[in-house]
């Protein structure tokens, strides 16, 4: 109703997007290609009564975000390539001791300082298993600016209800491209709160006990219940142990509540998928190559079409299987050596028919490097 | 309210080796609490890893075990979602100094309200005895069987450089100072800072010949005077004792409010 039609870059979308899901506390360290979610958030976050601080590194903005979770706060830190190296540990202590928390990583080339201004898709992986230990993790992505709004708002969201934190993995074409972006009014989107326990006062809380529906209702720092958090092996109480049988269903239920809910949680896009035979699978801003690809082959009648992921993890596998079914060939277009072209030969019937399309070398895959892969699967060389 | 109606009794008996001084610091720092009549609900206490981080565990507060070094990062927001809480980060050698040192100078640059109590047992304990940034030069530990070539940070210099609005020192042997200390910390507005020598016979006094753990206190007693003192003249060696800064300078929190009040009224007419 209310909504707004800009112009504006995919930073700034993330911004709007995580203003519409109720954002109210940044920590963050500038780095390239993220810096602008950082200095438009100091600006319009103290506008509306949210917290915005400037952390002395990304792994201290990660540890603050988790800290102003836990008092209730919808929380958000946002940076690219070394800092989410940085972040690793914190991060994992958000998936071990269940605290709803965004991260925004805008890919650049790597390893290491790599290309800061460039476009990569190189932290798949690490997004994945960057943080040590097993796990299971919630990684989104996006490739238009529109698309970008709402799964920032859906990062927010999963963020609440499975208790975890969420990892939003864009890249620097997306973040610095402009486009004209809708931004939703009141209402638009649906926006997940905070699951607050319905214990009373004066009777235990367990902060760790799963109920039914597998969700674990919170109770603010500051509230009337007092418990322990720990990045440690923990009972129901939060209390720290190493008993082999708590240890094991604690294990189970991080990895479970999202691996079991993997393909409710996957959420993507399919062009042309009814009849094609080639199908192109791809995201983030090589997904909008792979469908200037496919477009124009289906001008010249032939049947290709597009998977478009932007959840990435945890992997859709039944979803990714079914659309693979009964496909000539299936080619994964993406920015790396083949990160999700791997999961997905993971789980089709017949690997020799997945291909990879991929740059590595910080410049946007272009339609035309797809079509030379396309040219080699029909036989009319590169 | 006996110190037993802030402790979580459930999870005694608590890990500490016999002898160690950490458990005079937690009795003491709930004493200080009582003191300045705060309830458990308006209490955090945050901490990072290390024998001296197990502490909020066993206490009855919003207690939050953090990693290794981290402590006061998290605190940081802790704070800043709810600055009417009381944020108490205890802290060891490597949390405090070490892995975690970047984090203590910056928390005392913006002096945000967090009380950091540092207890510095000159060794790594929950590791096995390895040397610490706070282990004086010369000093055995497990990988330093040659005496460390480490020199120590001296704690109140450091924090009274990097800007901490209160500085203090004192040790488990002085337990009725120690609560005196730590109530004006807990209750001073702005970033504290309060060191607590604090022995660990297990491993830095069984490597240093230090004696059993009542003369390790008792060395507390002879090692140190109060600030200013003639004793201190006459033997320079000594270590001071007392509260070396107590100001009042614009707090974080409360300029990050006093920046939103500014603008929020004449933007939001735009």
């Amino acid at each position: 109703m209310s909504e707004r039609l800009t112009f504006i870059q995919g930073n700034e979308a993330v911004v709007e997007g995580a203003l519409f899901a109720g954002l109210e506390f940044y920590a963050g360290y500038p780095i390239t290609p993220s810096t602008e979610i950082a200095e438009l958030l100091s600006d319009r976050l103290p506008l509306q009564g949210g917290k915005f601080i400037q952390m002395e590194d990304e792994l201290s903005s990660m540890c603050a975000i988790i800290g102003a979770s836990l008092t209730g706060l919808k929380a958000m830190t946002a940076t690219s390539g070394p800092g989410f190296s940085l972040m690793q540990e914190a991060l994992g202590y958000a998936v071990m001791a269940e605290v709803p928390t965004v991260v925004v990583n805008v890919q650049r080339g790597g390893p290491s300082t790599g290309l800061p201004t460039s476009v990569a898709q190189g932290d798949v992986m690490q997004a994945r298993w960057g943080t040590h230990g097993e796990h299971a993790i919630i990684a989104l992505t996006a490739s238009t600016l529109q698309d970008v709004v709402e799964v920032t708002v859906q990062a927010f969201n999963l963020a609440e209800i499975y208790r975890t934190p969420v990892v939003l993995l864009l890249d620097e074409v997306v973040a610095h491209m402009r486009e004209s972006v809708r931004i939703p009014g009141p209402g638009d989107l649906e926006v997940v709160g905070r699951l607050h326990t319905s214990v009373p006062e004066g009777t235990d809380y367990h902060p760790y006990l799963t109920r039914e529906d597998g969700r674990l209702p919170m109770s603010d720092f500051g509230g009337v219940h007092r418990y322990n958090v720990t990045g440690l092996a923990h009972d129901m109480w939060g209390f720290p142990s190493n008993d082999p049988l708590v240890v094991y269903e604690l294990l189970h239920h991080l990895v479970d509540k999202l691996e079991n809910r993997a393909d409710g949680i996957a959420m993507y896009k399919e062009y042309f998928t009814d009849d094609c035979d080639i199908l192109l699978i791809s995201y983030g801003s090589s997904a909008r190559s792979a469908l200037h690809a496919v477009e124009a082959r289906r001008l010249r009648g032939e049947k290709l079409g597009l998977l478009e992921l932007q959840s990435l993890w945890p992997f859709p596998k039944d979803t990714v299987r079914r659309i693979c079914e009964g496909r000539s060939h299936v080619v994964v277009v993406e920015m790396n050596f083949g990160q999700i072209c791997e999961e997905v030969k993971k789980v089709v019937t017949d690997q020799s028919r997945v291909f990879l399309a991929n740059r590595i070398d910080g410049v946007i895959i272009a339609p035309a490097d797809i079509e030379r892969i396309l040219n080699v699967i029909r036989g009319r060389g590169a | 309210m006996a110190v037993k109606g802030y402790i979580r009794e459930r999870f005694f008996p608590h890990l500490w080796c016999p002898g160690c001084g950490h458990g005079i610091v937690m009795g003491n720092m709930i004493r200080a609490i009582e003191q300045l009549g705060y309830s458990k609900n308006e209490v955090v206490v945050v901490s990072g890893i290390g024998c001296s981080s197990r502490m909020p565990g066993y206490l009855d507060f919003h207690t939050l075990h953090t990693l290794h070094g981290r402590a006061l990062a998290f605190a940081m927001g802790v704070k800043m979602g709810r600055p009417e809480l009381k944020v108490l980060v205890p802290m060891g050698d490597g949390d405090a100094v070490a892995i975690g040192g970047n984090h203590l100078i910056h928390a005392a640059r913006r002096n945000v309200d967090l009380t950091a109590i540092i207890m510095n047992n000159s060794i790594y304990g929950m590791t096995g005895g390895q040397f610490s940034p706070l282990t004086p030069f010369g000093k055995k530990a497990t990988t330093a069987s040659l005496g460390t070539i480490d020199h120590a940070f001296d704690i109140v210099e450091l924090a009274k450089g990097a800007g901490a609005s209160f500085v203090a020192r004192t040790t488990t042997y002085h337990a009725k100072e120690l609560v005196d200390i730590l109530a004006k910390a807990i209750d001073h507005k702005g970033f504290s800072v309060v060191e607590v020598l604090s022995q660990c016979p297990t491993y830095f006094g069984r490597k240093n010949k230090a004696g059993s753990a009542v003369e390790m206190i008792k060395s507390y007693q002879a090692m140190t005077t109060p600030i200013g003192s003639k004793k201190k003249k006459e033997n320079p060696e000594l270590l001071e004792r007392g509260i070396f800064v107590d100001e009042q300078w614009p707090e974080y929190v409360d300029e990050y409010q006093k920046m939103m009040d500014r603008v929020r009224p004449a933007r939001q007419t735009v």
